[in-house]
Formats: C-alpha cells, structure tokens, sequence
C-alpha cells in the first residue's frame, strides 16, 4: 500500500493538512454538492471527525474515521464540486488530492435522482485513478419518485464497483464498507472503461505519450495529462510542477515539440 | 447531433417551451461549467419559468434545473422542439 511509504506521508502533511496512521487507508470523498456526501461521511465515520480548513485555502476540510475488520481508514471529505476540471477553488482542493495526494480510495457519491448529471464527475475521476468505487445514493428519494437504478448494469458500463445507498437510513453502508476494504487492500481491481475521444484528439494524444511519461514517470496517468495539456489547462500545468517538483517550462516546451 | 438551419437563442424561450441544444457559443469558465452541468449539443432543455424581468430563466437540464444569466443563455444556440 503505498499510504505507508515515508515520503508520501511528508507530502500528504505538507501539501493536504493530513497526518494517516501507519498502515490507515486514505479515502476520498467526492461528489456534487446536495448529494448528501456529508450524510455519508457522517455515517460512515460518526462522531470521529476532525474539522478544519485546507492548507492555505478558506475551503473547509473534514477527517474522520472508522474501522471495518480490524483495518482503519481516514476518510477524506473533498468539497462538493460538479467537476474536477473548471477552477473554482473547491475543485482545485479535490483534483489536486485526488491527484497528487494518491488516496488508496476514491468513493465517489451520485445522487440517484439525477445520475446523468452526476456521471460526468465519476467519469473524470475515473479519467485520473483507476483506485474508485462509486456510491449511488439518495436512494429512499429514488424509490419515492420510482426511479429504479441498474446498479450491476452501470457497474459493467463503467467499469468500477458501484453501491446504492441511502446514507440516511444506513441502507448499503456495510457493503459500502466492504468494497472500500476490498479495493483498498487490491483484493478487487476496478477497471474503469476508457472514454474514447475524437480522432483528432486521440492522435494527438498519442504523439503526447512518450514526453509526457518520460516527465512525469508514472506519478499520474499520462492519458490524463495529455488530455489537460490539450485542454490548455495553465493552472494545472503550474500545479503539476509544484506537487512533482518539476519546471513548468519544460513541461509546456517539451509539449509544444 | 440534429442538423437544422433555423435556431434560436435559449433566451428567447419562452417557460414551457423545449428545445434541444444545437450549438454553445461561450468561451472559458462559463462554457465549462455549462458543460459541466450536462448541457452539450444535442441534451433536451425546457424553459421552465422566467423571472419577473426576464433575468435570470431557470431551465430543466438532465432532470435538475438551473438558472441562467439572459446574457449568457443568448450565446446558447438551440433547436425549439415542440415543433413535432
């Protein structure tokens, strides 16, 4: 596992403001806003929680944890954000932990009632870490409106373990649990279905490849990064640079050769 | 994606009006959280009610509803779909 190795443990205090326990698995909690993510963070970890802001940034940041057969967790709360890839600061915060922070787990909550909508956030975490399992929660409101969800359907669409929930009642928790240790400990290895671009964007992607894993050497998902420097992401650029301490002129010269 | 020569604006939608969107003539932050929020070329879009002057109109998108400044919904080019 590779929350324990002593290098990642400084990275995460210095940059996230989280100090995981020997042998604890890092989650992170992702979703929407108004999915009832804190509904699931509170019953997954109850009253041990830890309260505070992200180093440097006025964006709350919630620790807790809990224990499921004898192995810890951290739970992670990110803000609720509809995207990783637009620049609020609260989805800074979430793309740079789910990013560079490299959590064993990335858990991310849908809300049954409107999963279109929700799915494009599952998607682009699925873009960056193959390590997910997706929570389709709100389903007591889902019945209520007799909207009925697939799960083992959108399981084999995406690729990943997915769980229905409602975190209000508790329903689905302890196979949450379950999967989260499963995916934690690499017992199951999700396998996340790859989007497939245009063309033109895919050729250029692979012209990027070479460079790009030369640079980074296997700290993020090179597709990835591909994708963002096509996207022409300056931010994200810069931010690269800072977390694999890395010169943002070469990336963007090297790219541009 | 639905090829029609005759669109019109998302703003001039009137509430109950349903459209599909043909076309996202924004640029940056906003083009992105649009897309974000599940409206690309092709997702059906209700008006579902304006505000007293017109600004902001709150449209069904993916079964959520949002509300859009009259500026930036008039840079969104969309085919009016009760036509059938």
């Amino acid at each position: 596992m590779n929350s324990t190795s002593e290098s990642h443990q400084q990275m995460l205090s210095r940059h996230f403001g989280i100090t995981p326990a020997a042998n604890q698995f890092v989650v992170a909690l992702a979703g929407n806003p108004n999915v009832g993510k804190s509904t699931v963070f509170n019953a997954l970890t109850g009253l041990r929680q830890h309260t505070g802001n992200w180093p440097g940034k006025t964006v709350d940041n919630a620790q807790g944890t809990f224990t499921y057969q004898d192995q810890s967790f951290l739970l992670v709360d990110l803000p609720g954000t509809y995207s990783i890839l637009a620049h609020s600061v609260e989805e800074q915060v979430a793309r740079d932990f789910i990013c560079f922070g490299r959590p064993d787990v990335t858990l991310v909550v849908l809300d049954a009632t409107c999963l279109e909508r929700n799915l494009n956030l599952a998607l682009q975490v699925m873009e960056i870490t193959p390590n997910i399992v997706v929570c389709v929660n709100l389903m007591d409101e889902a019945r209520k409106k007799n909207i009925q969800v697939d799960i083992k359907a959108l399981e084999q669409e995406l690729g990943v373990p997915v769980v229905a929930t409602a975190a209000r009642s508790h329903e689905g928790l302890e196979e949450l649990q379950a999967v989260l240790y499963q995916v934690a400990k690499r017992n199951l290895q999700p396998r996340p279905k790859r989007l497939v671009y245009s063309p033109e964007v895919e050729a250029a992607v692979e012209q990027l490849l070479p460079k790009i894993n030369r640079l980074i050497d296997h700290k993020l998902d090179p597709r990835w990064v591909a994708l963002r420097l096509l996207d022409g992401d300056q931010n994200f650029i810069d931010t690269i640079s800072v977390h694999l301490e890395l010169n943002p002129l070469q990336i963007t010269k090297e790219a541009a050769v | 994606m639905i090829q029609s020569a005759d669109t019109r604006a998302l703003s001039t939608l009137n509430a109950g009006e349903s459209c599909w969107v043909a076309a996202i003539e924004l640029n940056g932050l906003l083009r992105r959280r649009i897309l974000d929020m599940g409206m690309v070329p092709g997702t059906a879009v209700e008006c579902v009610r304006r505000s007293p002057a017109g600004d902001p109109i709150a449209f069904k998108v993916r079964d959520s509803i949002i509300a859009l400044r009259h500026d930036d919904a008039s840079n969104i080019k969309v085919h009016i779909a009760n036509k059938f």
